[in-house]
């Protein structure tokens, strides 16, 4: 459903996303597109790279938009065609985020996936509220005072699920079978649904392209990117990497992290740990309830 | 009224071939079919999952990211020369 012939990068994770996403949804779907590097490289225009019905509009609204399309379909009496949003990492975690959270909030009929590769790579790799802690972008260099990004990354799956919304959940786009799994559940869902997707990008994060899959499946592995899913308030950690490898090795593949230091990376590893620890804990109160609840 | 719409999937004009530096060339007898490849890849034009891969070459950018993660290795980049 997603042509070649795009203009992604050699090595483009987030074209493998959209490709995954929209053959596994099939024909019957509305593409709604926020700004960003799949809508530009996608849509060079007089052609188009997608073979199903597709609107882009703008880089803060494609949430809003969405549910416009699905509020239409609705009136029409149309209960079979799904809408998708799908947006980078900018338009769902900063630009965007307000009409994505009016968006959960109204419980519009909107399947929202959100291809997270942690910078602005269409406009030259600023910082995104997904970049992670330590990374250098243009807009965070490393330098004599600042090495990288100093604050720690924001937790968009958490934060959607927080809106009571039926199923939130984090996908890699290198366990394919994980994320074919949550699109399959998602699709049989109604109401407001978010995926989001984690898909490296060679070009900002400064990796050769071919290793990619290597460097997403690295960041799972060792616990930067976590893979769960809430439904209906319940916390499921789906890979429980055991053991975790070091965030060293993930760190050192990518031109963004080579100016951190032993420290640096220590404290990332803490983080990290810290992270995980407070998701596992999430996870066993809500699969165990009746072990916290305190004794009357 | 002109209203700018785009055709779908017309993005095949484009030869994205021609970006192409090196060339994934594939050794048939050991592959194992697993798909892998064919999921992975960033342009989508490795054929059906079940078969052997059937690169259109048309659009192969020559990210390599077939090669590196087969697990077989049945996959070499060699250079292309045109």
């Amino acid at each position: 459903m997603y042509a070649p012939g795009h203009s992604g990068c050699p090595g483009c994770g987030p074209s493998t996303t959209l490709i995954q996403v929209t053959d596994l949804l099939g024909k019957d779907i509305i593409v709604v597109n926020a700004t960003g590097c799949m809508e530009i490289t996608s849509t060079l225009y007089p052609q188009s790279a997608w073979r199903v019905p597709y609107i882009h509009s703008l880089f803060e609204n494609a949430p809003a938009v969405a549910s416009g399309v699905a509020a239409a379909l609705k009136a029409q009496g149309n209960d079979h065609t799904k809408v998708v949003a799908i947006g980078g990492d900018g338009s769902t975690y900063d630009i965007g985020f307000g009409s994505l959270s009016g968006m959960l909030e109204r419980g519009d009929d909107v399947l929202y996936v959100c291809y997270d590769n942690e910078l602005y790579a269409n406009t030259g790799v600023q910082k995104s509220s997904a970049t992670p802690y330590g990374a250098a972008t243009t807009t965070t260099p490393s330098g004599k005072v600042h090495h990288g990004k100093e604050t720690n990354r924001k937790s968009i799956v958490e934060i959607a699920a927080a809106h009571g919304i039926p199923y939130a959940a984090s996908a890699s786009i290198s366990f394919i079978a994980d994320l074919k799994m949550k699109l399959n559940k998602a699709a049989k869902m109604h109401g407001p649904r978010f995926i989001a997707v984690s898909a490296p990008c060679c070009l900002g994060a400064g990796f050769d392209g071919g290793i990619t899959m290597k460097v997403a499946r690295l960041q799972v592995q060792s616990r930067m990117w976590q893979l769960y899913e809430i439904e209906g308030g319940r916390l499921k950690i789906n890979f429980k990497p055991n053991p975790p490898k070091p965030v060293d090795e993930y760190l050192s593949l990518q031109k963004r992290f080579k100016h951190l230091t032993t420290e640096e990376i220590a404290e990332i590893q803490r983080r990290t740990d810290a992270n995980w620890e407070r998701l596992m804990t999430l996870e066993k109160a809500w699969l165990e309830p009746a072990a916290t609840t305190p004794k009357a | 009224m002109i209203i700018p719409l785009s055709k779908p999937g017309t993005s095949i004009h484009t030869k994205t071939g021609e970006w192409r530096a090196m060339r994934p060339v594939i050794n048939d007898p050991k592959c194992i079919k697993c798909g892998i490849c064919q999921n992975y890849c960033p342009e989508g034009i490795m054929g059906t999952v079940g078969k052997v891969p059937d690169i259109d070459f048309d659009f192969c950018k020559g990210c390599s990211m077939c090669a590196i993660e087969c697990p077989v290795k049945c996959i070499d980049m060699v250079k292309e020369e045109r």
